[in-house]
């Protein structure tokens, strides 16, 4: 389950490492009821997203449930160099958390 | 299904320990709170006094929301924010017709640029807002969003 929680890409054009990353999640909004048994099926959602490049924070991302299923983001930021490493990592509202790292290409 | 909730509800949480073991919970980064009052509001304006202390936002032409004019699904709408500002501190994604407009805020360190995409839901129909911070002010630019409902584009 951990192991393709979160695939990166982080990529560098000129100056600028553009970073993309694909998380398997849920993201249940708490809206949804079971067809069969007519209970709401509760929120399950990532919150927090922390994204760093070489161990400094370069972005931080706060989620509510309307993010999509299986979310996906992208953002870019400066100053790295190829083979740096950037590492994202996500918890969400029951303590769940995942955590992946690429080295830029 | 009760037990499908029920061992979903389990695995949860028993990542929880596997979580803990792996050293992920340790507190080493610094991590701004979860909005939780920005993301419980019902409205645009109650959503941007929560999480940015202001509704006074300036419309910019140097926010480029790209989304589809049509979502066939709803559930995956995929928003690029992106802008020619320098100094972004950070974007915020809100759809006005949601029930809880805010969808996802995003705080960026100096050397990020004012550049985002990711992938929302849309219940309907509805305005896409973005709000810049950047400079100590609040940017803004909307793209409406037209929702279809029952698949195949038509």
């Amino acid at each position: 389950m951990a192991e393709t929680a979160i695939r990166i890409r982080a990529q560098m054009k000129d100056d600028v490492t553009e970073v993309k990353a694909l998380m398997s999640h849920e993201m249940e909004t708490g809206l949804r009821k079971d067809k069969k048994t007519g209970e709401v099926i509760p929120a399950w959602f990532i919150k927090d997203v922390v994204c760093e490049h070489n161990g400094k924070q370069v972005m931080v991302a706060h989620w509510g449930v309307a993010v999509s299923k299986n979310p996906y983001l992208s953002f870019k930021f400066k100053g790295a160099a190829k083979g740096d490493t950037v590492k994202v990592s996500w918890t969400d509202n029951k303590g769940g958390a995942a955590t992946s790292e690429a080295k830029v290409e | 299904m009760k037990r499908r909730t029920f061992l979903k509800g389990t695995v949860a949480s028993s990542m929880l320990g596997v979580a803990v073991s792996a050293g992920l919970l340790t507190p080493r980064m610094v991590l701004a709170a979860w909005p939780e009052s920005a993301f419980g509001a019902k409205n645009v304006d109650d959503a941007l006094n929560a999480l940015l202390g202001s509704t006074s936002t300036s419309e910019s032409s140097a926010i480029d929301i790209k989304a589809p004019d049509i979502a066939e699904n709803g559930a995956v709408v995929p928003i690029t924010v992106s802008t020619s500002m320098s100094g972004v501190e950070s974007i915020a994604v809100l759809i006005k017709e949601n029930p809880s407009p805010l969808a996802c805020s995003y705080d960026l360190s100096a050397n990020t640029e004012g550049f985002i995409s990711c992938r929302v839901k849309m219940g309907k129909t509805s305005d896409l807002i973005a709000v810049v911070k950047s400079g100590g002010k609040l940017h803004s630019a909307k793209k409406t969003v037209k929702v279809t409902i029952g698949g195949c584009g038509g």
